[in-house]
């Protein structure tokens, strides 16, 4: 599955694997794949391999990441705005009962957890807990089957697991983040400032390790959000990727890297609802922290 | 794995997706659950009351029958109180019956023999004095043994 210019080897396959399908700007003066130097003012282009997705800087966008992404929102959109539609008070069947349980368990959580008023808080978690799911599941489409099948097509790489991005995870993340500091100032007002300046030693010779230590605190959680989420699926997509490096290990291998496929299947299935779910229940708690007046 | 513009884009598909979900998902859907709790609730209560309906005319019923039972008993006792009434009266007329026609009878005996007896009485004072006539040879005055006749024939 190496790109051209690749060596077919374990370690050209996975990083083949683990890069994404990037389009950015080119600096001035970079020297390109085939030679070419870019000129004047840099160029916007496909990226070709690892080393000019890099050289790109953050003027790139991850098109693969982005496109899957919104794609699966999208379908999670479509879904829930169907059932919605139908959404009666009778006897509910099928797809209605399954949203509903999404939803109820949802609401569920949301009401044991946070108890402000907001409106934003259950669709919010509703939002993350089937999107990131879903982002999620795309871990269990073999990992050969998307990229390889695209390649034959014409498209170089292909990341179909956009959690396994940290561009998407820590995006959630930030979004999070954001919501949490716009609460905290519209719920405590001044309050969120003494919480970060008086806090855990209220004395005013303490504010600026206060100050410190809480802004450490306060940073840490949506980089534990985002991170999490991307560690634990980039580790899970990392092993798959390995289990299908093993089948070319000869056909002796083909039997135990079949079990191993199956078995990391099955315990994956656990673990992207766990993150998913866990990825809603912080949110869920940073916001009730965030709508806590001491 | 560069941070990179996919961080400000995937901000921006998050707020949208939210924003949609908050709109038009989150509201019709638990509306239309509220409204079937409170349908389900409704008609759990609904159900509740009838089923105290029915143990309440169960109730009625169960003592309907009592009352139905009590009164044919006590219409069966009054028959029953009737019919032997109306043996009794019937017993006691016949005895009367009876003893009237036994009377009657025996008062036609009575008649009978002592009627009877006054024939047998007379036809043996003409006997007596035929075999009188005989063993004398003479007639008899009948006047003039009137007495002694009547004392022969009142000692038959």
């Amino acid at each position: 599955m190496a790109a051209a210019g690749e060596e077919l080897t374990i370690s050209g396959y996975i990083v083949h694997h683990l890069t994404n399908l990037t389009y950015g700007k080119l600096p001035a003066g970079f020297e390109r794949y085939d030679g070419s130097v870019v000129g004047e003012g840099g160029t916007w282009t496909m990226a070709h391999g690892g080393a000019e997705a890099a050289a790109m800087g953050f003027n790139a966008i991850h098109v693969d990441s982005m496109l899957w992404s919104i794609g699966l929102g999208i379908i999670f959109c479509w879904i829930f705005r169907s059932v919605a539609k139908k959404a009666a008070a009778g006897v509910p069947s099928g797809l209605l009962n399954a949203v509903e349980m999404v939803v109820e368990f949802v609401d569920g959580t949301v009401r044991d957890t946070f108890h402000g008023h907001n409106k934003l808080v259950a669709p919010l978690a509703l939002t993350i807990f089937v999107w990131v799911f879903l982002m999620n599941l795309m871990d269990l489409i073999p990992v050969d089957l998307i990229p390889h099948t695209l390649m034959l097509l014409g498209v170089e790489y292909q990341k179909i697991v956009p959690s396994t991005d940290p561009n998407i995870t820590m995006g959630m993340a930030v979004g999070v983040f954001v919501l949490m500091l716009y609460y905290s100032i519209k719920v405590k007002g001044f309050g969120f400032v003494k919480e970060l300046t008086l806090n855990p030693f209220n004395h005013w010779v303490f504010i600026p390790i206060n100050l410190f230590m809480e802004v450490v605190g306060l940073l840490a959680k949506p980089f534990s959000l985002g991170l999490r989420l991307f560690g634990n699926m980039y580790a899970g997509e990392m092993i798959f990727i390995l289990i299908a490096a093993l089948f070319s290990a000869g056909i002796a291998w083909m039997v135990p890297a079949g079990l191993l496929q199956i078995g990391w299947a099955i315990f994956h299935i656990l673990v992207i609802t766990l993150q998913a779910f866990i990825f809603m229940v912080l949110t869920i708690v940073y916001l009730s922290m965030a709508h806590e007046d001491h | 794995m560069n941070i990179n513009l996919t961080l400000i884009g995937q901000m921006i598909a998050f707020a949208g997706f939210v924003l949609f979900c908050m709109k038009y998902v989150w509201p019709p859907i638990m509306a239309a659950m509220e409204e079937r709790e409170k349908k389900i609730a409704d008609g759990l209560a609904a159900a509740d009351r009838a089923s105290h309906d029915l143990e309440l005319a169960k109730e009625k019923a169960v003592e309907r029958l009592k009352e139905a039972k009590e009164e044919a008993a006590g219409i069966v006792d009054a028959a029953n109180k009737r019919a032997a009434q109306l043996v009794e009266e019937a017993k006691d007329a016949a005895t009367v019956e009876a003893d009237r026609v036994k009377a009657s009878a025996q008062a036609e005996i009575e008649q009978e023999t002592n009627r009877a007896r006054e024939q047998l009485r007379g036809q043996v004072a003409a006997l007596s004095l035929a075999g009188a006539e005989k063993v004398l040879g003479a007639a008899i005055d009948r006047e003039a043994h009137n007495e002694l006749v009547e004392k022969l024939a009142s000692e038959l």
